[in-house]
């Protein structure tokens, strides 16, 4: 289910691309805001979870969620060169698993741990906070990867669509919507953090059971498709 | 013995038929995939090496269907015709790549990289690589494995006439191991060069197959046009006609000139000069009229 030969491939096309700056300059933003604002403000945990669920999770781990999912396999779809991996013997699945898991650790390593630090820097994980939006943001990684991962299997447009999800629907939508943060990967991600930390200060609109359902059955049915997808992509001659 | 056979397939794009019911089969051997641009060439070789499914018939190799079967891969070589490489790893690391997405090591990199000759340059970035030297890595990359069966598309384009040489020498000596190398092109001297056998493909549809000799007869053979302007045209029209290697003599007024359909292209254009010498007429033009290579193709379309 694994191939270690697609996962260097996929790492380092993701990495050594220009969009990879914008993966570390978003966690490096989210520190420099942290110390700013533990600088003029003191430690306080309402602030501390204003800014991990407002910037990190809200914005932060959707953006490298887009910049990870899809540019693991956009690009190679794009100029052609997937067919290096597709005209070989290896199962499609395998292909797509394989970048999924480089797309959720690269997701994880630019979103999590950023958060973690700059949940430390804001109030010293008072009441759990860092660590629990830390966990928000594992978890979060994990489906958002999948999903981004499927859009940039599916459609050359990956990049705007998954914007346009990750900063109106899960963003906007969600603040003015209530339905729509019930299909929201925040919320669910939200819903674990809450278990996590325990107080109120971190709370979802979505149980956490529920949650739990959504969270598996998006990143197992997006990966199952995007597999699907990839059996039949057809690389159409230029003529 | 390895062949690809194609069973009346065809291919359509919405309302566009790229690909028109052909039916053929490739052998051991070098084989040319001849057509002008846009005859539906890539369309058949994606069909081939797995990457579009017919719309209608089948492509098999030695019976196996090659659409949605990737252990195919085992047996087939892929040179496609796009540029993007991964181009961020320098040429070893590349055919490493591949040859472990085959279950292979170094070794068979290496060994592919000797039989194209690019060690001398696998520690640079692709990136850094002339467009003969990418083409040079990418038949690396399709021979790590070993295949039966090679296919390629326009592997000649962009290329100076020396790599040109070098490739159709690898090619000549991968036919002549007995694989099924397969290759585009829509220039005539290529394939006389290299293949074998041609097929020749117009329009979606297979306009001819077989020996080079027999398509070469077939295209010289054709009647040919020719715009002829003399000191005395209706002299020389006269005199012409009265030849069975001329089938037609149209007068041109407007252009002050003589359309000429020869069918009989060698005894014609031996004929020509002699007539008018012995009828003291003076040649001032003559030029083939329809000598474009898409003439020759739509002619043999209709062959």
């Amino acid at each position: 289910m694994y191939d270690p030969t697609v996962a260097r491939l996929t790492y380092r096309a993701l990495l050594g691309r220009r969009r990879a700056l914008i993966l570390f300059a978003l966690p490096v933003l989210l520190v420099v805001i942290a110390a700013l604002v533990r600088g003029l403000t003191g430690a306080d945990d309402q602030t501390a979870s204003d800014v991990l669920g407002g910037f990190a999770l809200a914005t932060m781990v959707p953006l490298i969620g887009v910049i990870a999912g899809t540019g693991a396999i956009g690009p190679e779809i794009d100029d052609g060169s997937v067919v290096y991996l597709l005209s070989k013997p290896i199962k499609r699945p395998t292909i797509i698993f394989t970048k999924l898991i480089v797309a959720v650790a690269v997701t994880m390593v630019f979103s999590a741990v950023p958060t973690l630090i700059a949940g430390l820097i804001l109030n010293g994980n008072g009441q759990q906070i860092a660590v629990a939006y830390t966990i928000a943001a594992l978890v979060a990684s994990i489906a958002y990867a999948a999903i981004f991962l499927l859009l940039g299997t599916v459609t050359r447009h990956a990049v705007v669509f998954g914007l346009v999800y990750a900063l109106v629907w899960e963003a906007l939508f969600g603040s003015l919507v209530a339905g729509a943060r019930t299909l929201s990967v925040q919320q669910w991600s939200l819903a674990v953090a809450h278990k996590v930390s325990g107080g109120d200060l971190v709370t979802s609109d979505v149980g956490l059971p529920l949650a739990t359902v959504f969270l598996v059955a998006v990143t197992v049915l997006a990966t199952w498709y995007a597999g699907q997808k990839l059996r039949t992509l057809k690389l159409a001659g230029e003529e | 013995m390895t062949s690809i056979n194609i069973d009346h397939v065809s291919r359509w794009f919405g309302n566009v038929v790229a690909v028109n019911d052909i039916t053929m089969t490739i052998g051991p051997g070098v084989t040319g995939l001849l057509g002008p641009n846009g005859a539906g060439k890539s369309t058949l070789i994606n069909m081939m090496g797995g990457f579009l499914a017919p719309s209608n018939g089948s492509v098999t190799l030695d019976g196996q269907p090659i659409w949605r079967n990737e252990q195919i891969y085992r047996h087939i070589g892929i040179v496609p015709e796009r540029e993007a490489m991964y181009d961020f790893l320098t040429g070893l690391e590349f055919v490493v790549a591949n040859a472990e997405l085959h279950g292979l090591g170094k070794k068979a990199a290496q060994q592919a990289l000797a039989t194209v000759e690019m060690e001398y340059a696998q520690d640079r970035k692709i990136s850094t690589y002339s467009k003969g030297m990418r083409q040079r890595v990418k038949m690396a990359s399709a021979l790590v494995h070993d295949p039966s069966v090679l296919l390629l598309d326009e592997p000649f384009n962009g290329m100076d006439p020396r790599q040109r040489m070098q490739l159709m020498d690898l090619l000549r000596r991968m036919g002549d191991e007995g694989r099924t190398v397969l290759f585009s092109s829509h220039i005539l001297e290529e394939v006389e060069q290299l293949a074998s056998h041609i097929e020749v493909i117009v329009a979606g549809r297979h306009a001819a197959s077989g020996d080079f000799r027999k398509i070469r007869r077939l295209m010289t053979d054709r009647p040919h046009r020719y715009l002829v302007r003399s000191s005395d045209d209706r002299a020389l029209a006269a005199a012409l006609i009265a030849d069975p290697s001329t089938a037609g003599i149209e007068v041109d007024l407007k252009e002050g000139a003589l359309r000429i359909q020869a069918v009989d292209f060698g005894r014609f254009t031996v004929l020509l000069p002699k007539v008018a010498q012995a009828h003291g007429i003076r040649l001032l033009t003559v030029s083939p009229s329809d000598e474009s290579l898409e003439s020759v193709f739509s002619y043999l379309v209709a062959a």
